[in-house]
């Protein structure tokens, strides 16, 4: 079953095209709204087509890391929920989850997106940590750059909340957002065969031979991520790199 | 006695916040919908029914409800929700499939499950409540054969003041509250959850119930609608 409809897939690409009418370099409809969660710090809905990711970032006061004592902490979690796919189960979060989770906290981290110096509040003792989760409620493909594009929205969607210096007061927000001083942008390109495509379905994601996520700021790369169970070779990397490069651009343009 | 005054946020007393509901809101569920009353967003998703995996739980008699109530970790108010059942939710889950059950008739499912998923990315109390009406529109848009809907709201009194639909604030308020979550099958009047925290006399958790009956039918209208809205535009759209 697998095999023929991958033989179909595949005569579609050999002329360009995909079952949902698009090119194979073309995104989605792409939908940003944010401020969707009150109690949140910061949140935003994020629309690829039919795949819906709700990002919500809560800040917290809390003790640093020993070898980063003057850095505020980033936290990323994932959910993929059971309520967004057929596929999905309730329990704990499965491989899946924690490589979205990680690459894109990876992507922020490395990019170095946040000013985590001015988190510090004191040295060695207490500084902002921003937790970020993200939540599918429907889940149909590209999961991780829907996912990472909702996590730096709703991180420049944040404001702190009041802090006097013993406890954090949630219900006072201060209009201080939160220090950031580069935008990620995580493009994946997927391979089928020998074509190379952004964005796709659900249906397009099962019969992916392989994939690399590049996640970048202003033309610069910060983290990759190979997924698939098929190798690339290097001239391989060298197209999806470009093109990941070229369709950030194009994606940045939705914050 | 009843106090003809105006609550905090300027509801009268039988007065519940805003409700919007709207059917087929998740389009890889079966059946799914959203359900927001004031700032209390529930997301519900139905899968099935189902083949019900590992196979001892299945019952060769009936099909199987199963519910999984959650709160997303940035929902709440104050710190962030740790990720993953708790007691609460794990309660929560089974008060809502006990809500949900009476009105579903599973004898024509041997061995299956009819998953429902509830997700609420915002909340200000009310959120089983609001989640069980999210889900039993969900579970028509499905296609379950079901006897009725089913509505549910809070009601309870605020330092002796009977109310319907309480906000955080007044559950959280100083004295005297009680807080009652109460579902009903609209057709036929019963209750199909029925809990309280608090403190509250037979009298007023009496009037009480009288209230939340009367709020239920008006919950039970926007049910209705947000599925007739689904299936009148849908007329001709894609099956899902």
């Amino acid at each position: 079953m697998r095999n023929e409809k991958r033989a179909h897939v595949l005569r579609f690409l050999e002329k360009g095209l995909r079952f949902d009418g698009r090119k194979l370099h073309e995104l989605r409809e792409i939908k940003v709204d944010y401020g969707i969660s009150k109690n949140a710090e910061g949140s935003v809905r994020v629309c690829f087509g039919n795949t819906e990711i709700l990002a919500g970032v809560k800040m917290s006061v809390e003790k640093p890391y020993p070898d980063t004592p003057d850095d505020g902490n980033l936290i990323v979690g994932a959910e993929l929920s059971p309520l967004s796919s057929p596929e999905f189960e309730s329990g704990p979060p499965k491989s899946e989850a924690i490589e979205l989770a990680r690459v894109v906290d990876r992507g922020i981290r490395e990019t170095k997106a946040i000013d985590t110096k001015k988190l510090c509040i004191d040295k060695g003792e207490k500084v902002w940590t921003s937790t970020i989760d993200l939540v599918t409620i429907n889940a149909d493909g590209n999961l991780i750059d829907s996912g990472a594009l909702a996590a730096i929205a709703a991180l420049r969607n944040t404001t702190l909340p009041h802090y006097d210096g013993q406890k954090v007061d949630y219900k006072k927000r201060t209009d201080t957002p939160l220090p950031i001083k580069k935008i990620p942008i995580a493009v994946t390109i997927y391979k089928i065969g020998p074509y190379f495509l952004v964005d796709p379905t659900n249906e397009e994601e099962d019969l992916v031979d392989a994939r690399l996520t590049v996640t970048s700021s202003s033309g610069r790369i910060s983290a990759l991520q190979k997924g698939g169970d098929h190798p690339l070779t290097i001239e391989d990397v060298d197209r999806m790199v470009s093109l990941a490069l070229e369709k950030a651009e194009e994606l940045i343009k939705y914050l | 006695m009843i106090k003809m005054e105006l609550r905090k946020d300027g509801r009268r007393f039988d007065e519940m916040r805003t409700i919007e509901a709207r059917a087929g809101v998740v389009k890889n569920a079966d059946g799914s919908a959203l359900f927001r009353i004031g700032d209390t967003v529930a997301y519900a998703a139905v899968y099935g029914p189902r083949e019900l995996y590992p196979k001892f739980l299945q019952d060769p008699t009936k099909g199987i409800l199963r519910c999984r109530y959650n709160m997303m970790p940035f929902s709440g108010a104050g710190d962030r929700v740790k990720p993953g059942p708790s007691r609460r939710s794990t309660e929560i889950s089974l008060v809502i499939e006990k809500a949900l059950l009476p009105v579903l008739s599973l004898e024509e499912f041997p061995n299956a499950v009819v998953d429902v998923f509830i997700d609420l990315p915002q909340t200000d109390a009310g959120t089983r409540c609001a989640g069980i009406c999210a889900a039993s529109i969900a579970l028509a848009d499905a296609g379950i054969a079901m006897k009725d809907l089913v509505s549910a709201v809070s009601t309870g009194h605020v330092n002796g003041q009977v109310v319907v639909d309480l906000t955080y604030d007044e559950e959280s308020a100083e004295g005297e509250v009680a807080d009652i979550p109460v579902a009903f099958m609209p057709r036929t009047g019963k209750l199909t959850l029925l809990q309280m925290d608090g403190e509250i006399g037979k009298e007023q958790l009496m009037h009480s119930l009288e209230l939340v009956r009367k709020a239920c039918r008006q919950i039970y209208e926007i049910q209705k609608a947000a599925l007739k809205e689904k299936y009148t535009f849908n007329g001709e759209s894609d099956e899902e």
